[in-house]
């Protein structure tokens, strides 16, 4: 068993490129877009277009790497065997959470308590005080609670997933494990993938993205929302996983993860963009069908104005490409078929946050040039260094795992 | 019907891990294997067969895609063209409020065809009978057949078998397709033949 992975210097020479050009964008970003200079509503529209790109960066990356906490956590709750075998890689992914997790919540703070309503309207007293919808939501829709349940909730994610990660990594320092030891160990990590599971319903399926996302239209709403986010970051983060097992074995690692497995993860991106388009769909056609316009106003501009593009693009690169593509049980198991759809799905869903952020803070100033995807290379590199930490730091197979013989035996 | 009255030599077995070495042996050994009966599905035994691929998921994304442009042009031609209706003031054609009928149409279609392309496949259908080689195949035993041919010395194939852990075996001539009627009927068919044999 291979115990320490050498990681290639061209991951190395990438992460740290991609560090560097997403440095000097955010430097660039902060020194010529005055992102704290305040020139009334609309007045300064380059700070808001910082802001925005922020948010929706340490949102959509967070979001996506505490997704591999949730798919360890539901394979854990549903005493799955087949993924132990390549479960160090959703953990290595999650090991990132507490680092994109305080970043993003920098991010939060400054734009709630930085005196810029750009991004979220109701943080200004004057603006909620003439406005009978946003009075009515204020007891949710406030600076201290946003902050308040920003941080428990990074926190949360941050420590339930590391006692899942802990738990993990204590396993391999002793020996195999009889059938009590084993049972024991089992039941612990049922109980904190459960603490965690509950949580994660609680905040991603439901709180979080009203918060951090919804609210940016703070007059529209919509039930299917937290859903439809939930479905675009755990289909962008299962097609994550899917990137770095692929690279682990193309640098022959991962010994006892066969195309069966690889295989497997393929089904998970093909099912859960067909249940995004599904979300999208229900969310579109009851508001479509109704036609109330308090409802339209968030269709409105992304329909008929112009984001008219991107809103199509969005249906085609994260349903037609996917629904396509990944339907033949021979692209699932090609290695490079299935890196080109895992990067095809996290660039789509990118573009999906770009498109629930942008028209309700930039209007129709909205861009997508070299300082957007230039941040997006930021949090990239992030995620990277991240999981080459944890990937080079611990054994990358779980060999004391009860389960790892049926994983080592998966047959799809 | 179409199959015709071939003779075959039946191997029992009745545990899964003499199955699997005894599959491979007889594979290699030349004999042809014309199917393994098996109380449920194994894991791997159609690999172990060396079955191709089945094209039965081919057939469904065609019965799928037809149950799609369906939906879609009955519908459209319906709404556009036999019988306008203006419905909450909607566009004639209203794509978003036919997308969940045009789903269930495809769904409708490619189960419906894929069931019964499964049961053309496996020549299933009620009043339809087969031979069975060995009745506890649908109980606890795994029924191995191997078709004979006018070169197969039986005895050589019933050591064979025998020597690969086969509980019970035997020589049968039986008919290799379905027909129509009654299994009593083709018993007695079945005892006249063997005496010609």
């Amino acid at each position: 068993m291979n115990q320490s992975f050498e990681l290639p210097g061209s991951y190395k020479k990438w992460t740290m490129g991609l560090l560097i050009v997403g440095a000097i964008t955010l430097l660039y970003g902060f020194i010529m877009y005055h992102p704290f200079e305040h020139a009334g509503h609309e007045g300064n529209i380059e700070g808001t277009r910082f802001w925005a790109v922020l948010l929706q960066n340490c949102v959509y990356w967070l979001m996506i790497v505490n997704a591999a906490m949730f798919f360890i956590g539901v394979t854990t709750l549903a005493m799955g065997g087949w993924q132990v075998a390549l479960r160090r890689v959703p953990e290595a992914i999650s090991s990132v959470v507490p680092v994109l997790g305080v970043i993003a919540f920098l991010i939060l703070m400054a734009i709630v308590w930085g005196g810029h309503d750009d991004i979220y309207h109701w943080v200004n007293k004057d603006v909620v005080a003439n406005d009978k919808i946003l009075k009515g939501k204020s007891g949710f829709l406030n600076p201290v609670f946003f902050s308040i349940f920003s941080a428990i909730t990074i926190f949360l994610w941050s420590f339930l997933g590391y006692k899942m990660r802990s738990l993990s990594l204590e396993s391999d320092k002793n020996g195999p494990m009889d059938y009590e030891t084993g049972k024991r160990w089992i039941n612990k990590n049922i109980l904190w993938a459960a603490l965690f599971i509950v949580f994660f319903g609680l905040s991603v399926g439901s709180t979080i993205p009203w918060l951090w996302l919804m609210s940016i239209d703070a007059h529209w709403y919509s039930t299917m929302f937290s859903w439809y986010t939930f479905a675009s970051t755990f289909v962008a983060g299962l097609s994550l996983i899917a990137l770095f097992i692929v690279y682990l074995k193309n640098n022959g690692q991962l010994e006892y993860v066969t195309e069966e497995h690889v295989h497997d993860i393929g089904k998970f991106m093909f099912a859960f963009s067909i249940f995004w388009a599904y979300l999208w769909f229900s969310q579109y056609m009851l508001i479509w069908y109704a036609n109330i316009p308090e409802e339209t106003g968030y269709f409105k501009i992304r329909v008929q104005g112009p984001y008219r593009g991107i809103f199509f693009l969005n249906l085609v690169l994260n349903f037609a490409c996917p629904l396509l593509i990944l339907m033949k049980k021979s692209s699932k198991r090609n290695y490079t078929l299935l890196t080109f759809m895992a990067v095809l799905i996290i660039f789509g869903h990118w573009i999906d946050f770009w498109q629930m952020v942008m028209p309700g803070t930039m209007y129709e100033h909205a861009e997508m040039m070299p300082f957007e995807f230039g941040i997006a290379l930021l949090f990239i590199g992030i995620i990277m260094w991240r999981v080459g930490v944890y990937l080079t730091s611990n054994a990358l197979t779980a060999k004391n795992h009860p389960f790892l013989k049926e994983s080592m035996i998966h047959h799809t | 019907m179409a199959g015709g009255i071939k003779k075959f030599v039946v191997g029992c077995f009745d545990d899964e891990a003499v199955l699997f070495p005894a599959v491979k042996n007889v594979r290699r050994a030349g004999y042809k294997i014309h199917d393994v009966y098996t109380p449920f599905p194994v894991h791997g035994l159609d690999h172990a067969l060396g079955l191709r691929e089945t094209s039965l998921h081919t057939a469904g994304f065609i019965y799928g895609i037809t149950g799609t442009a369906t939906a879609l042009t009955c519908i459209s031609w319906i709404f556009t063209k036999d019988w306008p209706l203006n419905i909450g003031g909607k566009p004639h054609f209203a794509l978003p409020a036919w997308i969940p009928i045009t789903f269930e149409l495809t769904v409708l279609f490619a189960a419906v065809g894929m069931v019964l392309t499964f049961c053309y496949l496996c020549q299933l259908s009620p009043f339809v009978k087969k031979h069975h080689f060995h009745l506890r195949a649908t109980d606890d035993l795994f029924v191995m057949v191997i078709e004979c041919t006018d070169k197969t010395n039986e005895v050589e194939v019933q050591d064979f078998l025998n020597k690969a852990g086969a509980t019970e075996i035997n020589v049968q001539n039986a008919e290799t397709g379905w027909w129509l009627g009654r299994y009593d009927r083709e018993q007695k068919l079945y005892s006249e033949l063997e005496k010609g044999y």
